[in-house]
């Protein structure tokens, strides 16, 4: 999972502290693993040095300084252009495509949208498979068909998530 | 923001800027109060294989039936060549629908009292052939499906698979331009689903018939050249990838 851009999404529905922010992403994408506070701020560093987010004021205090970070239209593009980027199929696909439609929900963007264009670009690749098996000999008609019911697999999550986005965009909201 | 477009998602490329075969334009259908479509337009070329997919009840066998001429439209167009479908009668529908399409639907419906090369033949009676003639195309159809060993078999003594392939024996028999399928492999295994597509998708391109079929299987979708996905009566996904 991409957890650089996830964290710059993340970002992109408001200004947030670094503490806030591993909140936020330990709520949707930690899980399993949350996310170290040296890898929060470790990635921070490296968006602001892209020009994707800036440091939005400091805050003085007994402790260390607290810095705010906002995302900046170059950031908000980068996130863009990550949601709207089908990605090619494979066995990580379904955490980054989770990643992306909590963040699209997140923003307020078009969920539905991306998940449409990862169909496509699934059944995109369902149909060169099922082309390269035309003729072809059994081992590789069998090593086509293990890919085609993984990405099948993957469609039926696409296809059970479209059916479920109004239930998950209120819950994203709460 | 703006936007980024990746793949398109709307409207397909014309194919060399030729004109459809078939072409539907604002189609509405509503049964009582349940909007079953509700404003979907589509293009299909001579010889393309199109399959319409969908969640069950979005409207995609509904979509069928109105692109054949089965059932009519409370608005919208469909054109055919030259031929405005939703202006004919029901006489006119039925006239074209023997003449020019060819249907496969999800059980084969071949008639039980009929060998499979009978079944085969009733469409090329229908269509004027003399019987002998008739006789040998539907031997010669039933052939190229890798039938032949079952031209004298009775449906109930077929495979799923056996029989949906004789369905598609008799649906090209009379070399339709366009093939109508509605869930040509929804009763089917995945060994004889593959078995049926790749016979139907092989002898449709090769007579250059169009297909439009409805499907909830992608691994079925995947024989067409492209798909249209059908959510809630309207199209929401339909791109050009040949």
């Amino acid at each position: 999972m991409d957890n650089t851009t996830t964290l710059l999404g993340l970002l992109g529905t408001g200004a947030s502290y670094g503490y806030d922010l591993k909140g936020r992403y330990d709520r949707w994408f930690g899980l399993k693993k949350p996310l170290a506070f040296g890898q929060v701020y470790t990635t921070l560093t490296r968006l602001m040095r892209n020009g994707w987010i800036v440091a939005i004021g400091a805050e003085a205090g007994a402790g260390p300084e607290r810095k705010r970070y906002g995302i900046t239209p170059a950031g908000r593009a980068r996130v863009l252009e990550w949601i709207f980027t089908p990605e090619v199929p494979s066995e990580t696909l379904q955490s980054d495509l989770f990643a992306k439609t909590i963040i699209a929900l997140l923003l307020g963007d078009d969920a539905g949208r991306l998940l449409d264009l990862q169909r496509s670009r699934h059944m995109a690749r369902m149909r060169e498979l099922t082309n390269e098996k035309r003729g072809a000999g059994l081992a590789v008609v069998l090593a086509c068909d293990h890919a085609l019911f993984h990405i099948e697999a993957d469609l039926r999550w696409i296809d059970l998530t479209a059916a479920r986005l109004s239930q998950l965009q209120a819950e994203v909201k709460k | 923001m703006n936007k980024v477009e990746t793949i398109s998602t709307s409207a397909r490329a014309p194919e060399g800027g030729s004109a459809p075969l078939l072409r539907a334009r604002g189609l509405r259908l509503a049964f009582g109060l349940t909007e079953a479509l509700r404003g979907v337009d589509l293009d299909c070329h001579a010889g393309e294989i199109i399959a319409v997919t969908g969640p069950s009840g979005s409207g995609k066998s509904t979509l069928l039936h109105v692109l054949a001429g089965v059932l009519v439209p409370d608005e919208g167009t469909v054109d055919y060549d030259t031929v405005r479908l939703t202006d004919l009668n029901e006489t006119g529908r039925s006239r074209l629908r023997l003449d020019k399409f060819g249907f496969v639907f999800q059980y084969g419906q071949l008639l039980p009292d009929l060998t499979a090369v009978d079944n085969v033949t009733i469409p090329l009676l229908l269509a004027g052939v003399k019987r002998r003639e008739a006789r040998r195309r539907a031997d010669s159809w039933l052939d190229r499906l890798g039938l032949a060993e079952c031209s004298r078999k009775l449906p109930g003594q077929l495979s799923g698979g056996q029989a949906q392939r004789v369905a598609v024996a008799r649906a090209l028999a009379t070399t339709p331009t366009m093939l109508f399928a509605d869930e040509p492999t929804g009763s089917l295994d995945s060994l004889a689903a593959e078995t049926v597509m790749l016979a139907l998708t092989e002898a449709a391109r090769d007579a250059n018939t169009a297909v439009i079929l409805t499907t909830h299987d992608p691994r079925t979708a995947a024989y067409a050249d492209w798909e249209v996905v059908v959510r809630d009566g309207q199209i929401t996904v339909g791109g050009a990838y040949r």
